[in-house]
């Protein structure tokens, strides 16, 4: 009787919810995808008339592509590895330690991203073009480590928050210094949701566009920066579609890597969910 | 041959003084309890000895020596937490040999040790279960042992078994009094239960507001407790405050014969010792409700006044809501300016 019921009974607005977001977000990702294996594709079809890799070949010739490539992957890795450096125990600060001003310093990271980006970044460009910062490579990682910020301390400090100070205390208690209590115990607890932190500021800078444009340019061009001018200065769609393709790879291991190292509900609870 | 001892520790946050000049020795082997409400400092002062706070002025010493500014990591204290503590990314083995493993220990040592104490507490071949798997005792049988790993010259217990059921609690209170027993292992426990301090301790300290109220074996406090606070914090208790004049007491229509000079004074009666006769008529109270528990009865009695009163009779069959009924004390303390001034036994 009930498993008859249950059997009639469709859940219409979850199919509608799901359809709705199948054509929002998968659509627009066939469609590029499509172009990027398209070699012809004229209207009125709606399918291309010749799919082939000749424009993967044309885009992976250049040379800029692939020197964007390696600029994109090693200031991502700097950027990640230095915020990591100065936001963990900064974060470890600011979750365990009173000291004054630490509330107006904590919102102080939120400030950052409440204003229009672009006005904060114009207003920091005209400092590094005083500091000879303008178009060098350290330039861009000092812009882009400010972006990583909010992610890097606010998350950290939910993770180092949650961890249960008893937990750490009774590691002092059986012998271990506080640096070793860190390692072996706060670390542990709080790491699957800083994985979570370290691999959003990753994917975060890698995609980021208007600093590395504003500062960086013309002498540092990241994959996204090129992708714009490619689109900009070439009516040709399959150049932007490869490069998007192309840029999908980073955070595709991002998230495959993901599933392995965090655990569901660690983004959620990064955010005090 | 452990002893500790703790020389007029004070402990101030801010203003407020959580712990007051706080005196006592803990011999070798004993089990002590720290008994007190919550507020009265009993859990700052255990984290002293343990390490995880400094006293603000005072002395803590081991076997003599001066412990009171060395970290807890370098302490020989072995401290239970009440809520288990236990490190939910290890196992149990983890969990037990991390200490002896920063101690440098041969891995046969750690595992036959771990071994060991896992048999101690009655959970041997759990080394391999995740913390999460474990029930509440078991895994507060884990933290224990973590803590009795080590040999730990002092063992300190912070309200160890307050979030489990009371059936457990019981079970694990025995087991606790057991282990305690048979390593001989000097011990300080906090409690604000009562019944856990009268069944575990060689010696009950209640504490009140950071300072000793009273520092007995368990039969002394209950049966003689030193001072009001201590007679109604410990089992249930009648207090009543009234005037003494020509060696009466009176409140409220309530008197009782007591030889000591005029003045106020606090009577304090246990219900069991507190008995009620049939009047007809008149009578100092009056019976406002009548509990049967089947093997004994619990009478409220309401004064003039409105003052209740409780009396503990073998038979609720008697009793009716109304009754008027005089109030004869069999044994009975009285008490002025926070002092016994009187015993009846």
């Amino acid at each position: 009787m009930a498993g008859a019921l249950t059997e009639k009974r469709i859940d219409w607005t979850g199919i509608g919810f799901a359809v709705v977001l199948t054509l929002v977000i998968i659509f627009p990702l066939v469609v590029v995808g499509t172009w990027a294996f398209a070699n012809v594709w004229r209207y009125p079809s709606v399918i291309p008339q010749e799919f082939g890799l000749r424009y993967w070949n044309q885009t992976l010739a250049r040379p800029d592509v692939w020197s964007a490539i390696t600029m994109s992957l090693s200031l991502s890795t700097v950027v990640t590895f230095l915020s990591a450096l100065i936001c963990l125990p900064a974060a470890y600060a600011f979750a365990r330690l009173e000291f004054p001003g630490r509330s107006i310093l904590f919102f102080s990271f939120l400030a950052g991203q409440a204003f229009p980006k672009f006005g904060l970044l114009v207003a920091i460009a005209g400092i590094f073009l005083t500091l000879n910062l303008i178009g060098t490579f350290w330039g861009v990682v000092l812009i882009q480590l400010v972006g990583t910020l909010l992610f890097m301390i606010w998350i950290p400090v939910a993770a180092f928050q949650a961890v249960d100070r008893r937990m750490e205390e009774a590691a002092r208690d059986v012998g271990a210094s506080p640096v070793r209590v860190f390692w072996s115990i706060t670390l542990p607890q709080a790491g699957p949701t800083i994985a979570a932190a370290v691999l959003l500021s990753f994917v975060g800078t890698f995609y980021e566009t208007e600093g590395a444009w504003l500062i960086g340019a013309p002498q540092i061009r990241t994959l996204p920066v090129l992708m714009i001018s490619f689109i900009n200065n070439q009516p040709v769609i399959q150049y932007g579609a490869v490069l998007s393709v192309l840029l999908w790879i980073p955070s595709f291991i991002a998230l495959l890597f993901a599933r392995r190292v965090i655990s569901s509900g660690s983004f959620a609870k990064g955010f005090g969910g | 041959m452990s002893v500790l001892e703790i020389r007029d520790v004070t402990k101030a946050f801010g203003a407020t003084k959580a712990v007051d000049s706080f005196n006592l020795t803990v011999g070798d082997g004993e089990l002590v309890c720290l008994l007190g409400p919550s507020g009265s400092g009993k859990s700052t002062l255990l984290r002293m000895i343990g390490g995880f706070e400094t006293p603000t002025s005072g002395h803590v010493a081991i076997d003599g020596e001066d412990v009171t500014r060395v970290p807890p990591e370098k302490r020989p204290t072995g401290m239970v937490f009440q809520s288990h503590a236990l490190w939910t990314h290890m196992n149990v083995f983890k969990n037990l040999a991390f200490g002896l493993k920063l101690r440098r220990l041969p891995e046969a040592e750690i595992k036959r040790r771990v071994e060991a104490v896992l048999e101690l507490v009655g959970l041997a071949g759990y080394g391999h279960r995740a913390t999460n798997q474990l029930s509440g005792g078991q895994q507060q049988r884990v933290a224990l042992a973590r803590s009795l790993v080590l040999e730990p010259k002092i063992l300190l217990l912070d309200e160890p078994f307050a979030s489990l059921d009371q059936h457990l609690r019981e079970r694990l209170r025995e087991e606790v009094r057991d282990i305690q027993q048979r390593l001989k292992i000097t011990t300080l426990f906090v409690t604000h239960g009562q019944d856990e301090a009268l069944a575990l301790a060689d010696r009950i300290v209640v504490m009140r507001d950071g300072r000793t109220e009273q520092a007995a074996a368990p039969d002394v406090v209950y049966r003689e407790p030193a001072t009001p606070f201590v007679a109604g914090f410990i089992g249930t208790m009648n207090l009543v405050e009234g005037a003494v004049a020509n060696g009466t007491f009176t409140h409220s229509g309530f008197t009782v014969p007591l030889p000591v000079g005029d003045g106020t004074a606090t009577l304090a009666v246990r219900p069991e010792a507190l008995e009620i006769v049939a009047v007809n008529g008149g009578g100092m109270a009056k019976i406002h409700r009548v509990t049967d528990y089947g093997t004994h009865a619990i009478v409220d009695i309401e004064l003039p006044d409105g003052t209740r009163l409780k009396s503990m009779t073998s038979e609720a069959r008697d009793w009716s809501h109304g009754q008027p009924i005089d109030l004869k004390p069999r044994a009975f303390a009285a008490y002025r300016d926070n002092a016994a001034i009187h015993r009846s036994n």
